[in-house]
């Protein structure tokens, strides 16, 4: 089986796609004779042409509402957002419209929508280039958010929020593209959207995380089983509708919980995660559920030691598994 | 008196639907649509009044607009992206007195959202009537996308989108136009300007004197119609179809018109316009100036006149009686339809 890096199986899951099925195109902005910023959409112009690898204006609310104008008429868009930071913009048209479609028509009209946008930290990108925005969404019924952080899955992941009937938020990780490596098949496969991944099982504690935050937690996984604490790494891959399920079973075994995300602290995705497991799971804690995240403070910066302050890394995942053992 | 509407005695000259290709009949058809939806409209205000309908918001002074345009467009064959103000059109287009009672009073048989969205978010599947939200102005860059889809598969189908001239100051409206223009998408946009935006006026909301003037920038052709005039609209709205189907792409068409109730059930437009103003424009009440066209190109006679309204409150009565039969959506209808398959 091919090593691939996470943007090579993104890019083999577009074009695995839109040779399948004729009504997936591409839009946004620089993804047509620049190949996006990422140049995760290489080649698809030179392929499929102008018509369905379109470069669009610089207006992420129009690359989303009009993606939503073409899938409620039979195509199936993968918007690009090129950063997630500038999907601010269009969270009218993702949250309002895209995500509401369905429900307000009762099952008229919907949008089988794919959104992508790179996201997170640890790359210089300063306030615009480095934020997590998960958040925003996984508050909106109607949409479905997943994170991969395995090149596997994020091929599988990228074919199944294609093939989805509802709207799909896709964020990756834009400093994992080519520091995460993996096998990655040839040809079809799908990751279901939906179930999350015991990623390392363990015996000790759970760590919770999604995204580069995985590929960190495992390495502090490893670190920590020189030091005799058997770590056990949930990867979340779909943060909204949250497979509970997964992560309540490993608490249970556990009976400790450490959840880790790159976004702010205060109101970040893993703070649901970690009232799931209060409210579920609390006569099974041996210690209070921990989190690891961003300060809160408005965005990373961009000088060197104040990201690196910012962003989680393997030695504070580390610092806090001891900490939770410990306790 | 509002400086930017015209207040013009002009009309199209008796006759003048033959000359753009409407049938006698048609014509008469289209006079009948106005009254309906008149009547719907009256009958809804007096629903409101009495507790039964929760919120009011009609298309009264934009008949003539809505029904000219409708009579150019294919039901069911066209994409039609409408906006609350839009029932004599959705009306004229293939919705019922039925389903519209039925959508203002939210029951189930509500085909726009089965009591989901406020009344007048009008959608239908099978008459391409693509569901909208309350902010208008969102559903613009839809407009362009449907539009686009159907241009990648060499249809000839136009879109229709319609606004209010408020909607045309939102960032959504230009990133649509914008694409619109760039791609030459077969898109209709069709601006009902009534000259408030709620309480604001055309001139704190448009630094330009016609909305229509803004279309070159986006290379497209812009109209500017009287929208008290159904016939001179659906010349416009026809020109604009023939034109997107010959692959010329969009066309911006500015229908000037007035509302002649307040906003809508929520509102007190005395507040801010002045009970003469609204007395001038109600000389130009479509219907009234319609009723007099078609009688001066001798379609139409005192008596005809009286059996046209006669039979349209006869069909609001029935749908009424109807409509308030219908039950409620059941509770459990609140978890359907989150996803696919829910």
């Amino acid at each position: 089986m091919a090593v691939k890096t996470l943007i090579e199986a993104i890019r083999d899951a577009l074009f695995e796609e839109m040779r399948r099925d004729p009504t997936v195109i591409v839009l946004g902005e620089d993804v047509g004779y620049r190949g996006g910023v990422f140049r995760a959409t290489e080649g698809l112009l030179q392929e499929f042409g102008a018509e369905r690898v379109i470069d669009t204006p610089l207006a992420e609310s129009a690359i989303v509402g009009i993606a939503i104008g073409a899938a409620v008429n039979g195509f199936r868009p993968v918007a690009e957002i090129q950063f997630a930071d500038f999907i601010v913009p269009a969270i009218d048209q993702i949250a309002n419209e895209a995500a509401r479609l369905r429900y307000r028509s009762a099952g008229e009209w919907w949008c089988p929508l794919v959104i992508r946008a790179p996201f997170g930290g640890g790359v210089h990108g300063g306030l615009y280039h480095s934020q997590s925005v998960e958040a925003y969404f996984t508050h909106v019924p109607g949409l479905k958010v997943v994170v991969p952080s395995s090149p596997y899955d994020a091929k599988g992941l990228l074919k199944a929020a294609i093939r989805d009937d509802d709207p799909v938020l896709y964020f990756e990780h834009k400093k994992a593209y080519r520091l995460v490596k993996g096998e990655v098949p040839e040809g079809d496969y799908i990751v279901p959207i939906g179930p999350a991944k015991v990623a390392r099982p363990g015996r000790h504690l759970t760590v919770i995380a999604y995204g580069l935050m995985t590929t960190y937690a495992l390495e502090a996984a490893e670190r920590a089983a020189a030091e005799g604490i058997d770590v056990e790494v949930v990867d979340l891959l779909t943060l909204y509708p949250p497979d509970k399920k997964t992560i309540l079973e490993s608490v249970k075994k556990t009976s400790r919980a450490l959840v880790v995300y790159e976004d702010n602290l205060t109101g970040g995705f893993g703070a649901e995660i970690a009232a799931i497991i209060a409210e579920e799971a609390f006569p099974y804690l041996d210690a209070p559920v921990m989190r690891l995240a961003g300060p809160d403070v408005p965005a990373m910066p961009y000088a060197a030691p104040l990201e690196e302050v910012f962003m989680v890394n393997p030695e504070k995942i580390l610092a806090k598994i001891r900490q939770l053992a410990a306790y | 008196m509002l400086k930017d509407q015209t207040l013009t005695e002009a009309y199209t000259t008796p006759g003048r639907h033959r000359e753009v290709g409407l049938s006698d009949e048609q014509a008469l058809e289209m006079y009948k649509k106005m009254v309906l939806a008149r009547t719907i409209d009256e009958r809804v205000w007096t629903l409101g009044r009495m507790g039964k309908v929760h919120f009011v918001l009609t298309s009264a002074g934009h008949e003539a607009a809505q029904v000219g345009a409708a009579f150019a467009l294919r039901p069911g064959y066209d994409w039609i992206l409408p906006y609350y103000r839009d029932l004599a059109l959705v009306l004229t287009l293939g919705l019922t007195p039925y389903e519209i009672m039925v959508n203002f009073l939210g029951r189930r048989d509500d085909p726009c959202s089965r009591g989901r969205q406020m009344p007048v978010h009008w959608s239908a599947r099978r008459l391409n009537i693509v569901s909208g939200s309350s902010p208008v102005g969102t559903q613009v860059p839809h407009a362009a996308g449907v539009a686009l889809a159907c241009k990648l598969r060499r249809e000839d189908r136009v879109t229709f989108v319609s606004f209010g001239e408020g909607a045309t100051s939102t960032g959504d409206w230009h990133e649509g136009m914008n694409f619109a223009g760039i791609h030459q998408l077969p898109v209709i946009f069709f601006c009902e300007n009534n000259g408030y935006a709620i309480s604001v006026p055309y001139h704190k909301q448009v630094a330009c004197d016609n909305v229509a003037d803004r279309a070159p920038a986006y290379r497209m052709a812009g109209v500017v119609v009287d929208g008290m005039d159904p016939i001179a609209t659906y010349a416009v709205v026809k020109a604009a179809v023939d034109r997107a189907e010959r692959g010329e792409g969009p066309t911006l068409i500015e229908a000037k018109t007035y509302r002649l109730t307040p906003h809508s059930s929520a509102d007190d437009d005395r507040t801010y316009r002045s009970r003469e103003e609204v007395e001038a424009w109600r000389r130009r009440d479509p219907i009234v100036l319609f009723k007099k066209y078609l009688m001066a190109s001798g379609l139409l006679d005192e008596e005809l006149d009286r059996q046209i309204h006669a039979q349209a409150l006869a069909e609001v009565d029935e749908a009424t009686d109807r409509a308030e039969a219908c039950p409620y959506p059941d509770i459990s209808e609140l978890y359907t339809h989150v996803y696919a398959g829910s």
